[in-house]
């Protein structure tokens, strides 16, 4: 049976979803169809610890109790021409962002400041909407410093949308892993950005993949889309099958389009989170922006209970995060042990 | 003085969104003595941010800016 047939192959006779989740996700770790995900989001409150339960268990089978732990740095901080509605990054709102280049000392730094906290995944962005030459160049002579200082951590990059020979580029440089987020459910995208398409960003991500580079792709949650769209976006990213996911949760930026949205619930986030693990048994989940805001530290650590098997620590790109130093005491708490450098190598 | 988040006189109005959630995840933005915009730099431990007229602050650790 293919891995659609068997996500249609629901259980009609057992109408609690989650039920059928634990045979078919945590038994057999077929992932949920788009309408059992939206099943799963429509889920009361009174369901929710069982979710979350449901959800760690699904990770700790078929990902197991490691946890990766990656930093972040912007290397080309705002000016962007695209239009994404959510980012303060963008040169076409007015948000008190300014244009900024890290350099390579700088680069170097962080990327010592990132593997001082135990991380094995340094990510190095760019505010863009492809990199150019320049970029290119800086990307270049700021991993060959890395590797030049003794350090060893893995290296990925986001820098926008790719050519082919940008792809093979990359991969020449050493890079194992690239980012490239679908941000949103296919359906909404075109209402969160209109200066590229969603499928641009798929045919980046599909030759990231076939170049033999682990692809990373998540998204925003709580830029208005609906549950329906929220269970399409995780059917989507399962149709991607990257190797991670990113999920965070906007945080609404001064000047941005998106200025004025509230900030999700926690408890809607934690069922976004569940329900993305029972769609993805065997991605990597990751902690991303905008967690510290709408979960708080108790939230955190119940997404870490509840699917969660990754987790961005210290800062973002233009938004601070909480010290490293307490998410690396929550996983202590937690005992979910860092995995190490040699694990991934 | 004025608000690092807004840039707007820190005596005038009530700040509210400046001292939310939201801004306690915000580096400064505007410089304090003058209100111009400011270059910021995030790092995964900390921030710099730089005014043409008043030059750099930074948190702890964090590397200089180039242009």
């Amino acid at each position: 049976m293919t891995a659609a047939a068997e996500r249609t192959h629901d259980s009609a006779t057992n109408d609690d979803v989650l039920a059928v989740a634990r045979e078919q996700v945590l038994d057999r770790g077929v992932g949920l169809s788009e309408e059992q995900v939206l099943r799963v989001l429509r889920l009361g409150d009174d369901r929710l610890e069982d979710l979350l339960a449901l959800a760690h268990e699904v990770r700790m089978k078929w990902c197991g109790p490691e946890v990766e732990v990656e930093g972040i740095v912007s290397l080309k901080t705002g000016g962007c021409p695209e239009d994404c509605h959510f980012c303060s990054q963008s040169g076409r709102f007015p948000t008190p962002v300014r244009s900024a280049w890290l350099d390579i000392p700088g680069l170097v730094e962080a990327a010592r400041q990132t593997a001082a906290t135990g991380a094995t995944e340094f990510c190095i962005v760019a505010a863009v909407r492809g990199p150019d030459a320049r970029l290119l160049s800086q990307v270049r002579d700021g991993i060959k410093a890395i590797r030049e200082s003794g350090n060893d951590i893995q290296i990925a990059c986001s820098l926008g949308m790719l050519t082919q020979e940008q792809v093979d580029e990359l991969v020449a440089m050493g890079v194992h892993r690239y980012n490239h987020n679908l941000e949103t459910a296919r359906s909404h995208f075109p209402k969160v950005v209109t200066t590229h398409s969603w499928e641009e960003r798929w045919d980046t991500l599909r030759m990231v993949r076939e170049a033999g580079m682990e692809v990373c792709s998540g998204g925003i949650i709580g830029m208005g889309e609906t549950d329906e769209q929220r269970a399409e976006f995780a059917v989507q990213l399962a149709e991607l099958d990257p190797h991670e996911v990113p999920m965070n949760f906007l945080i609404p930026q001064p000047g941005t389009p998106y200025e004025q949205y509230e900030p999700i619930e926690g408890r809607d986030a934690l069922r976004v989170v569940a329900a993305f693990r029972l769609a993805l048994p065997r991605t990597m989940l990751r902690f991303a922006g905008g967690r510290e805001l709408t979960l708080g530290d108790l939230g955190a650590e119940k997404g870490m209970l509840g699917g969660v098997n990754a987790i961005i620590v210290g800062n973002y790109l233009t938004n601070l995060g909480r010290p490293a130093q307490r998410d690396l005491d929550m996983l202590s708490d937690l005992k979910m042990p860092i995995k190490a450098l040699s694990d991934s190598l | 003085m004025f608000c690092v988040h807004c840039g707007q006189p820190a005596a005038a109005g009530d700040h509210l969104s400046c001292r939310g959630g939201r801004a306690a995840l915000e580096p400064p933005r505007f410089c304090a003595e003058c209100a111009r915009r400011m270059v910021v730099q995030v790092t995964p431990v900390g921030w710099s941010a730089r005014c043409s007229r008043h030059g750099e602050s930074t948190s702890a650790g964090v590397p200089v800016l180039t242009d």
